[in-house]
């Protein structure tokens, strides 16, 4: 049993960080020949570092957007955040002091999660707008995420899991030392929902987590005055050849 | 007016008001295709090739290499929907494929067949599709209903950007044959004549000896306005609707008389006599360029020292945005002042140090109010502070007349609706769409024209002013009242004849 679920998720989290890797270097590598800031934006490098942290701890764009999407997404995203914090406790030994302090809110967390994705998608049946636009996927990856987190809620509200036992599974994936995992079908489908999310996140548009941070709109310096910007693929067309004109 | 047209022409009401989903509402709507001329004259292939699907798809997979932009956008979209109610097209209309992610996804639907894994295995699951020859009409009809005007990048959580992606659209049609007439066209003549009307530099000069009699006959005072002078401090690059549309022209001779109350030396060059460029609104970057270095080449050729942009929004955003890119360095111009500056900067600048006086007085006849232009707004910036293009326009506008009031704040700034007719869509033949696309702005001027009684609304962009000129009228107000900023500033300006 362990062993089983120890392959599959060795597999799926090469899979993930090679996968996710390959999209970053091709973010990263592909030229943004112009300079488009949404503006207003910082002009300084100081300032955009400030813009994409108000993006990402706070959603603000979305929140300028529409109250309600913000609220759920915030709500889901921050849960999830927290909860990964709290997952730290089946990785570090002996736990580290700040994650046992706030492990017993996990719950909570939990919950947050779920009430924002069931928000998430009741707005997807329920705004005609929002309808419009959802491929299956869509709705998928919502029920998806909410059998993950309600996995998880039900191994801590009845269907226990073996905790000393899954934290001896989880350390030994490190070491490669396999241990004994009893079968308890909760955590199987935790484990496998958890492996599926990592096995697509990076060719599906959970690429969003990293798109972000590389989204002309929100990580330029507005600053095309002052500094020539220029793409590799557009300097032979550099404009100095022009050069007869001088008078 | 007009003769009415053949489409109803929505009401303006109290609120703006986000419609029900009504598929296809404007699936009627698209400009008139290109003719070979037009399409060989700019690079592109004269009609619709052969084997367009193979093309287009490589086309699509070259563009997603070179623009990082485009790239992120396709991936990045969570259908979170937060785009859904803030274009104007869609606010107008109610096609659902006019929201900014349904319109994305004409084209995402394509990248995510061709090139990612779960569109290539299970296409129905995540929404992918074949390019067909339906997704290609679509394509055609509505990358023709965006103007480009990035209020959906606003809202977005991604920053992802509809302009993108329409234009990387709109180079995509072009380079297997299907483009559009207006704009294409258009470059054409900008790359052999000189500016978008195809105005000849007699016709030009005409023109402008023509303005120099109506202001000194108006209001007596010797206001020049020089063409093609070498030596010239600065080279002006306006609209070349500036040289004879109304309300455009007030504005050209709004600039001058600044320029000649300060005592500066400036000409037009009929070299480069449009600040316009179109290459943007087809995304193609060696069109964008080809158009852009007939400044850099007329600033050379007439040895000026600056280059002064007139009031064109998405003109503004080439000259900010790109100019240094496209046809920089200008290491050859007096590094005092920044490369290119806006005419808002000038008159802000002259007025700040007190080389020029206004009279808000002279305008007291006038109840005010101010439309941000999208690529002035959202693509630019004026000043040296971020914001500075919404403070600037308005401290020269409260200068020069006493009663100035805002629009809603969701309707201004970074939120300013666009005048339904930029981003290439200024012809005829979408006159439903520009029309329709209006609506919000029409909305947000009628709420406040119920409380103040506006006479007039100012604008800073060439395309704004013609497209306002033209659906105004719809919407119950007049035509004239859309003016420029500098017949504000002109009218304003405190003139003494000693010069």
């Amino acid at each position: 049993m362990g062993l089983v679920l120890s392959g599959i998720l060795y597999v799926t989290l090469i899979v993930f960080a090679l996968g996710l890797l390959r999209r970053i270097v091709r973010y990263a590598s592909t030229p943004a020949p112009l300079k488009i800031p949404t503006t207003p934006a910082p002009t300084t490098r100081s300032g955009v570092v400030f813009r994409l942290g108000r993006e990402v701890v706070f959603f603000e764009s979305l929140f300028k957007a529409s109250k309600w999407t913000w609220l759920f997404g915030w709500l889901f995203h921050a849960g999830l955040f927290f909860v990964l914090l709290c997952h730290l406790r089946y990785f570090t030994e002996p736990v580290w002091g700040w994650v046992a302090l706030i492990a017993p809110f996990s719950p909570y967390a939990g919950i947050m999660m779920l009430v924002g994705l069931a928000g998430l998608l009741s707005r997807r049946f329920l705004v005609d707008r929002v309808r419009y636009i959802s491929a299956p996927s869509d709705f998928l990856m919502l029920i998806f995420l909410m059998a993950i987190a309600g996995s998880g809620l039900a191994m801590r509200y009845g269907l226990h899991a073996d905790i000393v036992q899954v934290k001896q599974f989880a350390l030994g994936l490190f070491s490669f030392d396999f241990g004994y995992l009893a079968f308890n079908p909760v955590l199987v489908i935790h484990l496998l929902l958890v492996a599926v999310l990592l096995l697509i996140f990076p060719f599906s548009k959970l690429l969003h987590a990293p798109g972000l941070f590389f989204s002309p709109s929100r990580n330029q310096v507005d600053n095309p005055r002052e500094r020539r910007h220029i793409a590799r693929w557009a300097k032979p067309f550099d404009a100095t050849r022009s050069e007869k004109y001088r008078g | 007016m007009a003769k009415p047209p053949e489409f109803d022409i929505p009401e303006a009401g109290d609120y703006i008001f986000t419609p029900p989903v009504m598929p296809d509402a404007m699936s009627h709507s698209q400009p008139y295709v290109a003719k070979d001329v037009h399409q060989e004259a700019i690079g592109f292939p004269g009609e619709l090739i052969d084997n367009w699907q193979q093309v287009a798809v490589d086309k699509l997979g070259e563009l997603t290499k070179k623009y990082r932009g485009l790239q992120v956008y396709l991936d990045s979209c969570v259908k979170c929907g937060a785009c859904t109610d803030k274009c104007h097209y869609f606010l107008g209309t109610g096609d659902p494929k006019n929201m900014p992610v349904a319109r994305q996804d004409l084209l995402r639907k394509v990248y995510r067949r061709y090139y990612t894994l779960p569109g290539k295995y299970f296409p129905k699951l995540v929404g992918a599709e074949d390019l067909t020859e339906e997704v290609l009409d679509d394509w055609y009809k509505y990358y023709h209903q965006c103007s480009q005007c990035r209020r959906c990048s606003v809202y977005c959580p991604y920053g992802i950007d509809t302009a993108e992606v329409s234009m990387a659209a709109r180079e995509i049609m072009d380079t297997v044959g299907k483009g559009q007439k207006y704009c294409n066209e258009i470059i054409g003549k900008v790359h052999k004549i000189g500016n978008n009307l195809g105005l000849p530099e007699p016709a030009l000069a005409d023109t402008l000896e023509g303005l120099e009699e109506d202001v000194l006959e108006d209001d007596g005072v010797p206001v020049k306005f020089p063409l093609n002078v070498k030596g010239a401090d600065i080279l002006l690059v306006t609209p070349s609707a500036d040289f004879f549309a109304e309300p455009h022209i007030d504005g050209l001779i709004g600039y001058a008389k600044v320029f000649h109350q300060a005592g500066l030396s400036w000409t037009v060059s009929s070299h480069a006599s449009e600040a316009a460029n179109f290459g943007l609104f087809i995304g193609s970057y060696e069109n964008m360029q080809k158009v852009a270095v007939r400044i850099r080449e007329a600033a050379l050729e007439l040895g000026v020292k600056r280059i002064v942009f007139g009031e064109c929004g998405h003109a503004w955003r080439v000259g900010y945005s790109f100019l240094n890119t496209l046809a920089g360095p200008f290491d050859f111009l007096d590094p005092n002042y920044p490369v290119p500056q806006h005419i808002v900067e000038v008159t802000h600048d002259l007025m700040q140090q007190g080389r020029i006086k206004l009279d808000p007085e002279a305008n007291d006849d006038k109840r005010v109010t101010f439309h941000d232009s999208c690529n002035v707004a959202r693509a630019s910036r004026m000043g040296s502070k971020a914001g500075g293009q919404f403070t600037l326009p308005r401290e020269i506008i409260k200068a020069s007349c006493n009663h100035f009031y805002d629009m809603r704040a969701d309707t201004i700034g970074e939120a300013t609706f666009c005048c339904g007719g930029g981003g290439g869509l200024l012809t005829d033949d979408l006159i439903e769409l520009r029309t329709k696309g209006a609506l919000p702005r029409m909305q947000a001027l009628k709420e406040l024209n119920d409380q103040h009684q506006i006479t007039h609304m100012a604008a800073i962009c060439a395309i704004c002013k013609s497209q306002f000129a033209k659906v105004l009228p719809y919407y119950g107000f007049e035509m004239d009242q859309i003016i420029s900023v500098h017949q504000l500033v002109g009218d304003a300006l405190v003139m003494d004849t000693e010069h």
